[in-house]
């Protein structure tokens, strides 16, 4: 008996199949990792306990879990909103460190007392430098078919020098004995934390902005425009739609509502601006969009993942002496599984019997 | 002149990781296949051609440990890019954060040790002329075959007809397909050979740049070959320019930070970065004049047989 392989091509998924494929593939791809840890000689079980039980076995894991989850929700809906007009913007950690430049910039040259004051600088001059950034790649692109994946990528690189350059130089702290950070923000200039933890004010800002994400690409002119570009480019454009402007003012946002990321977490968290202070929550990001199917509030659920991921990674640091970057063996299995289940979002598969003849 | 010899060699030897790295991606992406994931694979060739060099002795075998290990993190890639049609930008990102923490793990227990590695062998006769031969032909051995390779894969990619090939299904894999060829086969081998060639690029790095393994060494180098590309044109042979002036960036920023002046190092640190950028812009303007610059036009665009319209 043989049988054939037939493919058909899937138009329409049902909410059970929404709901199943993202979890099944994440599960597949921490079994990859799994078998990818013991080839490394780790433990898998050893590992995926050790990090699930220092994220989420207890009170404080779980607070510094949701610490986590405000920057990658923030940052998540920045990329997910170029994504949704198939903008690629691989800059939101650029954008970020611009964001934390500039929250640091202000609080350095404009400071206030006057806490709701500052909070209100801090945010506009992030949002001003994120969105700079993203609007130097989405004007090339706009002018001169620049391909954006390359800009935005080189910018992160750019943005985080750039923050280097103030850290290590003139505003460096210099009651910090030699070490590269500004010194600590007035207390006018730090975000309320809640509850006795870590968790900060940027909660706030984070369920507003997937909100309003929501409610901008669903229900308003420009949102449907987004969709409409992202969905068919040229069809956009022979509709009226301008594609340029779009592209400009996407990556504005775009990088304005990730350098936001940036001043909730210097003002939230550390209070000061140092090197790194960015585990990489821009590239996370993207996973996180991705994943998310640039759904706001699967943004949400896919955030709080990738945040007991980071967690757990600090764990697996701290209890098994591994380097943090194994996380990232995690996280690009997930990718990989994803995508791979795209296959079935896109086909359905049919085994059929030849017929011998 | 005196002065600028060793700077300008210090630029080939830094610029040789770029090299490889990028010379794969111009074999990946003419194919019509792009891969972002050349720092991951980098990382995993420097790890792996470093402890198989630990393990034998023989930075050969490093060599070829590496490019294997290159090759088989970017099936996935293939798999991913031309068998299923996934999006490769993603792909891409996820190959390398997985290489970047692949290598971090492996690599933990190899940090402290060393290898003799390769080392310098200068070419009889040509390393006797002046400048050029301190600069080029002072070497070891990978420098020297870096060279080769450019020139070969710009005879093989324009002279050839398994090139002719390569750039057809870059272009155009429909037209692959009618003559009679798979233009799923084509791009699976050159999104390996690519990958193999750089981590090849990273095993130079824990071979012969620095001898040693450290975490993260590649330090952005794969970034900037995915850049590269674009500078070169898609043309090995403009690909040797392109990287011998990143790596004299390099090795000139070590140089102004070791003679102890006062030019901030951030500063010089985005200079590779806002060069490529510049060079982008420069491209781009010129291919919206009409300019045809090698772009591969099908580049980043999943082929389907069944689905050709």
């Amino acid at each position: 008996m043989k049988y054939r392989v037939v493919l058909r091509r899937r138009f329409k998924t049902g909410l059970l199949f929404e709901g199943v494929l993202p979890v099944l593939s994440v599960a597949v791809a921490l079994v990859f990792a799994g078998g990818a840890l013991s080839i490394f000689g780790v433990s898998p079980v050893a590992t995926y306990r050790a990090m699930f039980r220092g994220a989420l076995g207890s009170g404080y894991g779980l607070s510094e879990v949701v610490v986590k989850t405000i920057p990658l929700v923030i940052s998540g809906i920045a990329v997910a909103l170029a994504f949704r007009m198939k903008i690629w913007n691989i800059g939101a950690e650029g954008q970020i460190y611009l964001g934390a430049l500039a929250t640091a910039a202000v609080v350095r040259y404009f400071p206030s007392g006057n806490q709701a004051v500052m909070l209100l600088t801090m945010t506009a001059g992030a949002a001003l430098a994120g969105g700079a950034w993203g609007y130097a790649a989405g004007f090339m692109k706009s002018r001169w078919n620049v391909n954006e994946v390359i800009t935005t990528l080189m910018l992160n690189y750019i943005g985080l020098h750039l923050a280097d350059y103030f850290i290590y130089g003139s505003w460096r702290d210099p009651s910090s004995l030699g070490f590269p950070m500004t010194p600590p923000f007035p207390p006018s200039a730090r975000l309320p934390q809640f509850f006795g933890t870590r968790v900060h004010l940027g909660i706030i800002a984070a369920v507003i902005l997937v909100l309003v994400f929501r409610l901008v690409i669903r229900w308003t002119r420009w949102g449907f425009e987004i969709r409409a570009i992202g969905d068919n480019p040229r069809a956009a454009v022979y509709s009226g739609i301008p594609y340029g402007r779009n592209v400009e003012l996407v990556l504005f946002i775009s990088g304005a509502i990730a350098g936001l990321a940036g001043m909730t977490e210097i003002a939230g968290l550390q209070g000061r601006l140092q090197p790194g202070f960015s585990p990489g929550y821009g590239y996370t990001a993207i996973i996180v969009a991705w994943l998310a199917r640039l759904n706001p509030w699967a943004i949400l659920v896919v955030s709080f993942f990738m945040g007991v991921l980071l967690v757990g990674g600090e764990t697996i640091q701290v209890i098994m002496r591994l380097p943090l970057a194994s996380v990232q063996v995690i996280q690009g299995c997930i990718l990989f599984s994803v995508l791979g289940f795209e296959f079935f979002r896109n086909y359905r598969v049919f085994l059929v019997r030849k017929e011998s003849g | 002149m005196e002065v600028l010899i060793p700077i300008l060699a210090a630029a080939v030897r830094s610029g040789t990781p770029i090299l490889y790295a990028t010379l794969g991606e111009i074999l990946t992406e003419r194919s019509g296949v792009q891969n972002l994931g050349l720092e991951g694979l980098m990382l995993m060739g420097a790890f792996m051609g470093f402890s198989v060099t630990h393990a034998t002795g023989n930075p050969w075998l490093g060599v070829v440990a590496a490019f294997v290990k290159g090759a088989a993190i970017s099936l996935v890639h293939a798999f991913l890019s031309v068998s299923i049609g996934a999006n490769q930008v993603v792909s891409g990102l996820a190959v390398a954060m997985f290489g970047t923490g692949a290598s971090a793990l492996l690599g933990r227990k190899m940090v402290g040790l060393t290898v003799t590695g390769f080392g310098k062998i200068p070419v009889p006769v040509l390393s006797g002329i002046p400048v050029i031969g301190p600069v080029f032909f002072d070497h070891d051995p990978l420098v020297y075959i870096s060279y080769g390779l450019a020139f070969f894969l710009y005879w093989f990619i324009f002279h050839t007809r398994p090139g002719l090939n390569l750039r057809a299904v870059g272009e155009s894999p429909i037209v692959v397909d009618a003559m009679g060829l798979s233009a799923a086969r084509l791009r699976y081998v050159y999104t390996l050979v690519g990958g193999g060639l750089a981590a090849v690029g990273g095993s130079y790095l824990s071979l012969a740049y620095t001898k040693m393994w450290s975490e993260g060494m590649s330090a952005g180098r794969g970034w900037i070959a995915v850049a590269l590309v674009i500078f070169a044109l898609w043309n090995p042979v403009r690909a040797i320019l392109g990287s011998y002036l990143f790596g004299g960036v390099g090795a000139m920023q070590l140089r102004i930070q070791a003679a102890g002046t006062s030019f901030p190092a951030p500063i010089l640190m985005m200079m590779p970065y806002i060069f490529t950028i510049l060079v982008l812009l420069v491209i781009s303007v010129k291919k919206g004049k009409g300019i045809l610059l090698g772009s591969p036009g099908a580049l980043g665009v999943p082929y389907s047989r069944e689905e050709r319209t």
